[in-house]
């Protein structure tokens, strides 16, 4: 029978949720990383018992963690257990937390600041990793999209980063600007049909698409409208919170932003807008059905100035038209004194035949529903606010 | 012999219980400790120091025979007693936050 591991990063610590395919039993270990933020872990597609962790902390920086046996053990690439800490000639390993700007004179010349919260420019500044992506097909490719953004990518199982810089080259780099949470890329979907086809979202600066494997990209936020943008057909700016697709249909893209919940049709050439009868359109996730692709969720957030649920009920919305047209899933969540948020990274699908949704809130529930969201329960109850959920469908 | 105490977190990424005593070369000094402990738990690089400035982290500090050496200049020499292991060189992490 199929299972299902369900990857949770907190504030304070990640844990893994493991059950059946029926998804009603549930086995909790951690706390990982004990102490620390962990922004993300993600599986690889490719060998499901590789996984990849963002580990950091406002005193230590960046710690990049890596397991080889589906979450039993980890280690940080370059220095696995047993082995040496020092190559050939007393080279020191461990550079698997060094995520450097590219500064050559031929790729990362004009790379030298964005847009302050002030309107000056200021100098680019790693912070964090916000999301790893591993590659659908090699296990030993993950990308990463950090704080200040920029996307960075490992060939080698996460030991060595490179930024692919024609991202903040492309010219409208310097215009850019931190949201409220800093200026985090936050969301990466590499498309399973076209190997050089990403997508990708920054806070506060929009989305962006590559065709050509991260050398060149260009804006695609063409339909956004952000009240806060004097320009209505400004190029970029636009705080997206999240995008989501289904694997079965690369080219349509759903989005949540800051304000509005969006869809493209044309992998990001243009945007319209489908928040339809949701009581508020403010939210940080989405995500779409795994096997119906035209059905998706959000969980609306009152507002910019009140992040929680509105109306003191979390409420999970669900179209099964591709947007505008929503119903609100509350069976099994709580519908009053309710005032939890949901992160952008914070929920996810698996693929087992009926498609289950998972989500993890900031008063640090971890809620599935194994029927596509008609009902829900809570796997845990208690744990640190969480900031991170994904799922493995594992055979 | 240099003594040198770690926060929690990072005994726990070091894999290592107690203090760490490390043998130096040259000076005792900020820098070369530092160096040092580096060299011996590569795993600990970019996170007392950022991996590309060497700055240290804002929120770690440095102490040793109850003085705050934080802003010593990294290659002033360490008090002797550092030196020669009477006492520790510590690295903590500092109270911020709520």
């Amino acid at each position: 029978m199929s299972k299902a591991r369900v990857l949770v990063g907190t504030r304070k610590g990640a844990f893994i949720l493991t059950s059946d395919g029926k998804r009603e039993k549930w086995d909790v270990s951690g706390p990982l990383f004990a102490g620390w933020e962990l922004y993300h872990l993600k599986g690889s597609p490719a060998d499901p018992n590789r996984l990849y962790a963002s580990q950091t902390s406002g005193w230590f920086g960046q710690v990049i963690q890596r397991s080889d046996d589906g979450g039993k053990t980890w280690h940080q690439p370059g220095t696995p257990p047993g082995e040496p800490t020092t190559g050939p000639g007393g080279a020191p390993k461990g550079e698997s937390n060094k995520f450097v700007y590219d500064t050559s004179p031929q790729t990362g010349k004009p790379l030298t600041t964005h847009q302050w919260y002030d309107g000056t420019q200021h100098a680019w500044e790693f912070k964090r990793v916000w999301h790893l992506e591993p590659s659908p097909n090699d296990p030993d490719t993950v990308y990463a999209g950090v704080e200040d953004a920029a996307l960075f990518r490992s060939t080698d199982g996460g030991k060595n980063w490179h930024e692919l810089s024609g991202l903040r080259g492309h010219g409208t780099g310097p215009k850019w600007q931190p949201g409220a949470g800093g200026m985090c890329l936050h969301s990466i979907i590499l498309d399973p049909k076209d190997p050089g086809r990403i997508y990708i979202a920054i806070s506060a600066a929009g989305a962006f698409r590559t065709d050509d494997g991260g050398k060149t990209w260009k804006p695609i936020n063409r339909g956004l409208r952000s009240q806060y943008i004097p320009d209505p057909n400004a190029e970029i700016g636009h705080c997206v919170h999240h995008i989501a697709m289904n694997k079965s249909r690369p080219g349509v893209l759903f989005m949540q932003k800051h304000w509005d919940v969006m869809r493209s049709d044309n992998a990001g050439d243009s945007w319209t807008e489908v928040s339809g009868n949701l009581p508020t359109d403010f939210g940080f996730v989405i995500d779409v059905h795994a096997h119906e692709p035209e059905t998706i969720y959000v969980v609306p957030i009152k507002s910019d100035g009140e992040h929680y649920v509105h109306e003191g009920k979390l409420r999970v919305y669900r179209s099964r038209t591709g947007g505008n047209e929503w119903e609100a899933l509350t069976k099994g969540l709580p519908q009053k004194d309710c005032y939890v948020n949901v992160l952008r990274d914070a929920m996810a699908v698996d693929s087992l035949d009926k498609c289950g949704i998972y989500f993890g809130t900031t008063g640090g529930q971890v809620y599935v529903s194994p029927d596509a969201g008609d009902s829900w329960s809570p796997i845990v109850r208690d744990l640190p606010a969480v900031l991170s959920v994904e799922v493995q469908t594992l055979p | 012999m240099i003594r040198l105490i770690l926060p929690p977190h990072l005994r726990t990424l070091a894999k290592v219980d107690g203090e760490v005593k490390l043998e130096l070369e040259g000076p005792a000094t900020q820098r070369s400790v530092l160096d040092a402990l580096e060299a011996r738990y590569p795993m600990l690089r970019g996170t007392i120091r950022d991996h590309v400035t060497l700055q240290r982290r804002p929120f770690l500090r440095f102490f040793a025979c109850e003085e705050d050496l934080t802003h010593e200049p990294p290659d002033a020499p360490l008090p002797e007693a550092v030196t020669s292991g009477k006492e520790p060189f510590v690295v903590l992490g500092a109270i911020a936050g709520g």
